[in-house]
């Protein structure tokens, strides 16, 4: 039986689906291992920064950080490799460290100063990028042995395909995330405090620890995130990554979670960013359409997911009973 | 009184104290096991500030509350909960989003090896749910579910966690007569499970279907504890009005009123005030009497249009009126000047004129200000016709007093020319001059040949003024008294119901 708070995660699943079938019957060739391995490859940060986001925006918050997060991570991995002899292992750590903690502090402040996170998370996403343009203002080539390594383990599917380390974090981080979501008291008391902070409060549910937790959750996976996107780039830049947070936002929006909180899934989120991805690329084997038609459809398709989950919205109500329309004087 | 059972929850000498005032003064409260005990008294009697207290939500200034024998002092609701008091509001505070299941267990999730085992939690909480007699799909978001599920599952979360006492604010308020038993069958389990029970409620007839004994308060301190069994409803409401009733018969004024002005056929709201007929004349004032919440602001709000009707109609002079809103209201000329104030009366920072001339002006539009100099006129002209006191019409409104706020308020719909002036509570926290002129201005209003409508609360004050008195009780319009009939002690006969049904 499909329940109707299940729906958005059909409906995603289906376009996604719909979607994969039509740009195949266009281009035969798009059914291949090797787009579906590029897929995976080329979107890994941004799915991987998507899950903290689905987190921030399950609690009814927002993370405008993330892309400048992931910028800060990259110059810092950059310029770290560059002047020092560390290890990137031991640099992966420190930077996740920095990061985590940095997500941390703008949940303790959303939740101390009971400031909104929109204004928090506007103040981070200057800072990191500050920081970064303090590091290096220039593009620092990243040339480890190391990197080159990791940049090298891949499995190659029969037909071409090379599936590799990158994707496969970020498939692992997506699972880890639907555990963490469904399975664990921290991920229902992000649900809690999505359906209602107050309640969830009344409720017994920790308000200041599952706050301080989302956002270190959010911005621990955008350094994640950024680690990833300086093995995809091999450089660091601090111009880079402008707006990806506002992607990760669409992509979990279009995977079904409300952006007021409280309902969705991490699933959901996964097949988001696939959508996206899949209409990139089938513009590149379009060939002739210019790369903005990306944003314009993803666009579109925001605008039906929004009407969409209204609509839903309204059809649940309406099948309930009538509630009174206003509480008794008490 | 000597009991043979040891109550499960004893408070004894609960005194609270708020800034200028003794919110509580020495109350006493024993509950045994197996009882469900009602806790009444009008508003601001006490009867939350007593429930905080004991669930710890404020510290007491004095007294001692024993649990078992044991001496108790929660720190905060949670700890009171540990304890074994559980609370359930009349707003259920439970999530929406989450499910039936989840909702029963959040925060205390069964788990296996560190993970949540969901299947283990939705058979949990379906065999807990058949302790109440809820067989429903736990699986499903509660948001799913009518008001009386949720209100039932928040009581059976309440009592999963708690166990011994169980304190119910207010619990079937926003129910109907159908839901109102499903919860009153969830209690009557619960007492025979010897849960002690606590339930406010301002219904008296849930009150006598399903409570053992009663305390009530008033003014802080506890009136009188009876077992209900051996009292009568009008010994109740004696207890919680607390005023020797006169049943002197006052000089009628005034006869019938002149032609019907508005017919109200059938208008009712369900889940909020049974459908309801009355005719308002010309130059009548009718008074609606109940107790709180037994549906006067009800009454007020669907005649006006505040909160929409889902059935009946209203019509005005023989033509129907379409009332969807207050604007339509307004434009019929009727007004409303509503119980609170100070969240829907006046606009704080708005100067005396403004808010005067508020109502009119919103009549007229915004396109078509009206002048400054008519303004003044009519701004100076109300605050001499109806003395009210302000330093200048430029002060913002709210530094003047609840009086002279309330007959700015009343100016602000005199403005308009009403035809029908509801007036809900107009002398609630006023002081006593201004009472008797607001009492005063509503019989002038009258012999001008207005028809009002005045929701009170103050039984007296109704017999002064009403030419006819609709008495309210459980949201219902149970008796119409006129001329003669109108007496102070008519009026709580009516309230308190002699004749009681069977609910």
């Amino acid at each position: 039986m499909i329940r109707s708070t299940s729906l958005p995660l059909y409906v995603t699943l289906a376009t996604f689906v719909i979607a994969y079938a039509l740009c195949a019957s266009a281009y035969p060739a798009m059914l291949s291992t090797r787009v579906a391995a590029n897929l995976l490859t080329d979107n890994a940060f941004l799915g991987i920064a998507a899950v903290g986001m689905t987190f921030v925006i399950l609690s009814g918050g927002i993370d405008l950080s993330v892309g400048s997060v992931i910028a800060f991570t990259g110059v810092f991995l950059a310029v770290l490799l560059r002047d020092t002899s560390i290890h990137p292992l031991a640099a992966f750590a420190i930077v996740l460290a920095l990061t985590t903690g940095f997500g941390a502090a703008m949940g303790a402040i959303i939740h101390h100063l009971e400031m909104p996170p929109f204004i928090v998370t506007l103040a981070g996403m200057f800072l990191a990028r500050g920081a970064a343009y303090v590091l290096s203002v220039d593009s620092v080539p990243i040339t480890h042995e190391f990197y080159d390594w990791l940049q090298d383990i891949y499995w190659k599917a029969p037909s071409g395909g090379r599936f590799r380390l990158t994707g496969a974090l970020m498939v692992l981080t997506f699972l880890g995330g639907i555990l963490v979501a469904h399975r664990t008291r921290f991920g229902q008391n992000v649900y809690a405090l999505g359906g209602g902070a107050q309640t969830a409060r009344l409720m017994g549910v920790p308000l200041g620890r599952t706050t301080i937790g989302i956002y270190a959750i959010s911005g621990g996976l955008s350094g994640l995130a950024g680690i990833v996107f300086s093995l995809y780039t091999s450089a660091g830049y601090s111009l880079a990554a402008v707006g990806v947070e506002l992607d990760a936002i669409a992509a979990v929006v279009i995977g079904g979670t409300l952006l007021t909180g409280g309902t969705g899934f991490v699933a959901g989120t996964f097949f988001g960013i696939l959508i996206m991805g899949l209409i990139q690329t089938y513009i590149v084997f379009d060939g002739t359409l210019s790369s903005w038609w990306t944003k314009i459809v993803i666009g579109a398709l925001l605008f039906t997911f929004i009407l969409l989950q209204k609509g839903l919205t309204w059809a649940t109500t309406l099948r309930r009973r009538p509630a009174p329309g206003s509480p008794m004087p008490s | 009184m000597t009991d043979p059972v040891r109550p499960v929850l004893h408070a004894r000498g609960i005194t609270k104290f708020f800034p200028g005032a003794i919110a509580l003064a020495d109350v006493e409260l024993a509950l045994h096991p197996g009882e469900v005990h009602a806790l009444l008294g009008e508003n601001g009697a006490g009867k939350s500030t007593l429930i905080k207290c004991l669930t710890g939500a404020y510290a007491c200034d004095g007294g001692v509350v024993e649990l078992d024998g044991q001496l108790v002092d929660p720190g905060s609701t949670q700890e009171s909960q540990k304890l074994g008091i559980g609370t359930v509001y009349q707003e259920v505070n439970l999530l929406p989003n989450l499910t039936v299941a989840e909702n029963l267990f959040l925060g205390r999730q069964p788990t296996r090896w560190g993970m949540i085992s969901r299947r283990r939690m939705a058979a949990e909480a379906a065999e807990v749910l058949a302790g109440y007699g809820l067989d429903i799909d736990v699986r499903e978001p509660l948001s799913h579910y009518s008001v009386a599920v949720q209100q039932v599952v928040a009581i059976a979360r309440a009592v999963e966690m708690s166990g011994r006492v169980l304190i119910l604010d207010e619990p079937t308020a926003s129910l109907d007569q159908g839901e109102v038993e499903l919860v009153f069958d969830v209690i009557r389990r619960l007492k025979a499970r010897g849960l002690a029970i606590v339930f406010i409620t301002h219904f008296l007839d849930q009150v006598f279907a399903i409570c053992d004994r009663a305390t009530v308060l008033r003014n802080g301190h506890v009136v009188g504890t009876r077992a209900l069994a051996d009292c009568a409803p009008r010994d109740i409401v004696h207890l919680m009005l607390g005023r020797q009733l006169e049943s002197e018969v006052r000089e009628r004024h005034g006869g019938q009123g002149g032609e019907v002005l508005a017919e109200i056929d059938g208008l009712g709201r369900r889940g909020m005030i049974e459908p309801f007929s009355m005719r308002i004349r010309q130059g009548e004032v009718i008074g609606l009497a109940g107790l709180l919440g037994a549906g006067r602001t009800e009454t007020a709000n669907l005649i006006f249009g505040a909160v929409q009707a889902d059935q009946g109609g209203v019509r005005l002079r023989g033509r129907a009126l379409s009332l969807k809103g207050p604007r339509d209201a307004i434009a019929a000329r009727f007004a409303l000047c509503p119980e609170d104030r100070k969240t829907d009366g006046i606009i704080g920072d708005l100067s005396v004129r403004d808010n005067i001339i508020l109502a009119l002006q919103a009549r007229q539009g915004w396109a078509r200000p009206i002048p400054r100099a008519k303004v003044e006129e009519i701004a100076q002209g109300y605050v001499r016709a109806l003395d009210i006191r302000a330093a200048s019409l430029d002060m913002p409104i709210r530094l003047l007093s609840g009086g002279n706020q309330q007959k700015a308020l009343l100016a602000r719909w005199l403005a308009t020319e009403p035809e029908l002036l509801i007036l809900d509570e107009p002398t609630r926290g006023i002081d006593v001059g201004a009472h008797a002129e607001i009492i005063q201005l509503i019989e002038r209003l009258r012999e001008e040949g207005m028809s009002l409508i005045v929701a009170s609360s103050e039984i007296e004050e109704l017999v002064a003024y009403s030419t006819r008195v609709i008495v309210l009780r459980d949201r219902v319009q149970v008796a119409e008294l006129e001329g003669g009939e109108i007496t102070a002690g008519n009026i709580v006969r009516a309230i308190a119901d002699e004749d009681r049904e069977v609910a």
